[in-house]
């Protein structure tokens, strides 16, 4: 996906003179077309309309304006302190990572494991990875028992537990992390050595390389990565159903609980919380794909 | 004491020698090419100076100070890369002002210099231009004034002109050194062009392999190449066995003809060595002065090159080119025709190592 | 010039560490079954499991038609868009970038609202859940096309074909399949890892599909659980490693995300 937002769009000229066969061309793209309009955008819509709609079917802000009581708000604020946790945590340990492999002078063997590390890893979610964090940091978990036996440190005293924010920000990093290193890499490498070395012949120290040349350059990519990654967290469900079984109120959780059930007690008031959900996926994906843009600039 | 000393410098990486045996003393406001193929240790030699790599052995000394356990960003050498390496986050502006900026400059000092920099390569109105939006050969004179701004006392040029298109490599090149002259500063060009080298140099140091081949002027290397390899390198050569019939009357045989060397040779009687003759040195007639070679010849094929006529010619299983200016009352010779070929005894050269 | 290598050492270290650690801890729990000494007992509960094999088998169907269907919706759209209608490409792209920006467990609430009413009710069958896969496969399976059909000259191809009086259908299954294969394998098992774990819009569906039966066991068993992970990190393995050595040599990394 990243190399598709990198990419400029080229838009080939149209062919001008051949109007007439153009419409009968448009026919190819018609089966398409018609999938994504039934399951794509078909039931987005509805949801859409559903939230500015009553239970009658009347046009009303309403649902909207619903949206800012507290236990949806505070669905909102766990969700993005989740999302905007991990994110920093998988953007500052991937890059550390990926650029350690990279460009830190050690055999290329440790990239190519890496890499496909984190292949396996950005797809290693939901409910099994919920599964390896209980049997890793749950009460009878390894680190729990193995604390608890060698050190006499009984983990969950001390405040800690994996079903709480904390916890689940822990599990959210596996995928994130990852996923920071697949997305960056490819900027890594448009990072010239020979920028390095310019500033070096220049005059600069190695701190004055990164605060003026290598963070100004990489820096959209960076934030780019981190509001994929941010998006990423957000619309998680998986993970987080397994592992806290629906106690913490997150926005994922309570769109499926309303799913289950009436929860809200207004159905439209369940659709406007989708669409709340999409909106902050759509802001965050789209300021990604801005910056990424930015950065094709720079590094072809 | 020469401004720039390099001193047995060796430098392998593990088991292999990149560059070995290397000395060479330069003069202030010299310009000195380093020429040779790929490989063959001229841009590590290059790098050393600037201390992006260490050599394994020997000194580099710039107005007698060692430096070469100095690291790169304290030496105050410029250098521009093959591929501009201008940073594309700032301004042509900022790119030339920041060896000044990391200093902690002032920032009005800054502007003036950036400024001068750019009416020096020829860009004033472009300041506030991002490197992408520049043509090749832009980028590489915002590479030159930005190596140039910090006053550096060397600068090193790695390739700065391969990547671009041939016309404006031939008027950059000519600028570059109307610049550098203007400056008096202490230039190391490193190319694999020898026209490149030819064109702009004081002197030209050839590399093969890791070592030094022969230095010298533009004309000595092109004139008294030292080595087989340097003659084959420079300019092209016809290479042709011989024999040694008399060697302090310099008379040799080349395929059952006697040809005569300018000065005696160093070879006993009966050996066989190979000489060379440059394609410009080849003249159709035969004794259009006395004391010149004569050799009949084949006509093989002719190229009509524009401001040269190439012909290649078959002298028994040999073929050789000839290099002929156009006029317009020029006779192209006929394909298959058998003519003579005359050539002065100096243009005959004997190649070392042969 | 000496790099220091303390830095990046430690960093992969922790790394490695912090990807294998669980794993290693996962294993370990998933022996423990037995009382004071390990064993694979709980791998021979789940694998004699009715359940898990039923579950295991329907998630696989449900996975191939998924390719199937879209492979077939993916593959002509693509081929058609570069060949004749290049100004259409940035809307199938930002069609197929959807999927990101609507999270399955949005996309299946729009489902079930639309397609549990008249006129179309598709609730009461998979085919709804195959629906809903196929369009979370749409990102993947576009770019592993795109890219594939961008690394061939599609235009010289076909027009190389047509000349010789080749239909479209010789076309597309004798000429541009066969230069596709690495690219459509890359997508296919990309997606099927994908489906196979997923479990978002199966649970919402209400399918005993692989994913639902996991977070069965996830509540009623202690140690399964930990096996099961370990046989779904294997299977993810499996297919990322083949999509590796599919497209060893090419620059692309085409695995990113699946469901969370």
């Amino acid at each position: 996906m990243v190399d598709k937002v990198l990419e400029k769009n080229v838009k080939q000229p149209a062919a001008r003179p051949r109007k007439r066969k153009v419409r009968l061309e448009w026919l190819g793209v018609v089966p398409f077309l018609t999938f994504a309009l039934l399951f794509l955008i078909l039931p987005s819509f509805n949801l859409l309309i559903g939230s500015f709609q009553d239970e009658t079917g009347n046009f009303t802000l309403a649902n909207i304006g619903n949206l800012f009581q507290p236990f949806i708000l505070n669905s909102y604020w766990l969700s993005i302190q989740v999302s905007a946790v991990t994110a920093l945590g998988g953007v500052i340990f991937g890059f550390g990572l990926a650029y350690a492999s990279i460009r830190g002078g050690l055999p290329s063997w440790v990239r190519g494991a890496l890499m496909t590390f984190s292949g396996v890893a950005s797809n290693f979610a939901g409910i099994p990875l919920a599964f390896a964090f209980i049997a890793t940091l749950g009460r009878t978990g390894f680190i729990t028992v193995l604390l608890k036996n060698m050190l006499g440190v009984n983990l969950y005293d001390t405040g800690f537990s994996l079903y709480t924010f904390w916890g689940l920000s822990l599990t959210y990093m596996y995928f994130q992390f990852p996923l920071m290193v697949l997305i960056i890499a490819p900027a890594i490498d448009g990072l010239k050595s020979q920028w390095r070395e310019a500033a070096e012949n220049l005059g600069a120290t190695s701190f004055q390389y990164w605060r003026y040349v290598a963070l100004p350059i990489l820096g959209p990519a960076l934030l780019g990565a981190g509001v994929l990654l941010f998006g990423n967290a957000f619309g998680a469900y998986a993970t987080a159903f397994a592992l806290t079984g629906g106690t913490l109120n997150l926005v994922p959780i309570q769109i499926g609980a309303q799913i289950r059930g009436d929860v809200l007690h207004n159905p439209n008031l369940g659709y406007a919380l989708a669409m709340g959900m999409v909106v902050i996926m759509a802001v965050s994906i789209g300021i990604s794909m801005l910056l990424q843009r930015r950065t094709a600039r720079w590094i072809q | 004491m020469s401004f720039l000393e390099l001193i047995n410098i060796r430098k392998s990486f593990g088991a292999t020698a990149a560059v070995e045996h290397f000395n060479l003393q330069a003069e202030k406001g010299e310009f000195i090419s380093f020429l040779g193929s790929s490989g063959c240790g001229k841009t590590t030699t290059l790098r050393m100076i600037a201390g992006f790599e260490q050599p394994t052995e020997g000194e580099i000394r710039v107005g007698g100070v060692n430096i070469t356990n100095q690291p790169p960003n304290r030496r105050q050498i410029g250098m521009v890369f093959q591929s501009y390496a201008l940073f594309p986050n700032m301004t042509v502006a900022d790119n030339i002002g920041f060896g000044l900026r990391v200093v902690g400059k002032p920032a009005t000092k800054i502007r003036s210099r950036v400024e001068e920099m750019l009416h020096l390569v020829d860009l004033p109105a472009l300041g506030r231009r991002y490197p992408h939006q520049l043509s090749g050969g832009q980028q590489q004179r915002v590479a030159l004034a930005r190596a140039l701004a910090i006053e550096p006392r060397l600068l090193l040029l790695d390739e700065p002109l391969s990547a671009l298109d041939a016309k404006i490599r031939i008027s950059l090149r000519n600028e570059l050194r109307a610049i550098q002259q203007r400056l008096g500063i202490t230039t190391i060009y490193v190319t694999h062009d020898q026209e490149e080298a030819l064109s702009l140099s004081d002197r030209i140091v050839v590399m093969s392999k890791g070592r030094i081949e022969q230095i010298g002027t533009p004309f000595e290397i092109y004139n008294y190449p030292s080595t087989s390899f340097v003659a084959s390198f420079v300019g092209t050569l016809n290479i042709l066995s011989a024999k040694v019939i008399n060697a302090d009357k310099g008379e040799l045989e080349i395929a059952g003809h006697h040809v005569y060397t300018a000065e005696p040779l160093n070879h006993h009687s009966g050996v066989d060595i190979s000489v060379a003759v440059r394609p410009e040195n080849l003249e159709i007639g035969s004794n259009l002065v006395e004391s010149h070679n004569t050799i009949p010849v084949s006509i093989n094929q002719v190229s009509f090159l524009g401001a040269v006529v190439r012909v290649r010619l078959q002298l028994a299983d040999k073929t050789l080119e000839m290099d002929i200016f156009n006029s317009r009352h020029l006779k192209l010779p006929e394909v298959g025709t058998e003519i003579q070929v005359s050539f002065p005894k100096e243009a005959c050269l004997v190649l070392k190592g042969s | 010039m000496k790099k220091q290598r303390f830095w990046p050492i430690m960093m992969i270290l922790l790394g490695a560490i912090y990807f294998l650690l669980p794993l290693f801890a996962t294993f370990e729990f998933s022996l423990r079954e037995r009382r004071g000494e390990y064993s694979f007992d709980s791998y021979n509960y789940v694998l004699s499991d009715p359940q898990f094999r039923d579950s295991f088998v329907y998630s696989v169907a449900l996975a191939l038609a998924t390719i199937v269907v879209s492979l077939i919706l993916i593959v002509p759209t693509a081929f058609w868009v570069h060949l004749k209608l290049p100004q259409l490409r940035p809307v199938i792209e930002f069609i197929t970038l959807l999927p990101f920006v609507i999270p399955p467990i949005v996309l299946v609430f729009g489902l079930i609202r639309i397609y549990s009413r008249p006129p179309i009710v598709l609730v009461s069958t998979p085919a709804l859940l195959v629906a809903g896969y196929v369009v979370l496969s749409f990102p993947y399976m576009y770019r592993a096309v795109d890219t594939g059909l961008r690394a061939i000259d599609v235009r010289s191809l076909t027009e190389a074909a047509q000349s010789l009086g080749a239909s479209w259908l010789t076309i597309l299954f004798r000429v541009i399949f066969p230069n596709l294969r690495v690219s459509l394998l890359n997508g296919a098992f990309l997606t099927f890892a994908i489906v196979l774990g997923e479990f978002t819009m199966a649970t919402m569906l209400n399918w005993p599909t692989f994913g639902p039966y996991l977070a069965l066991i996830g509540q009623n068993r202690a140690y399964e659980p930990a096996a099961l992970a370990i046989i779904s990190f294997g299977l993810t393995w499996i297919c990322i490693g083949l999509i590796q050595l599919l497209s060893r040599g090419s620059q692309e990394q085409g695995q990113l995300a699946g469901t969370r």
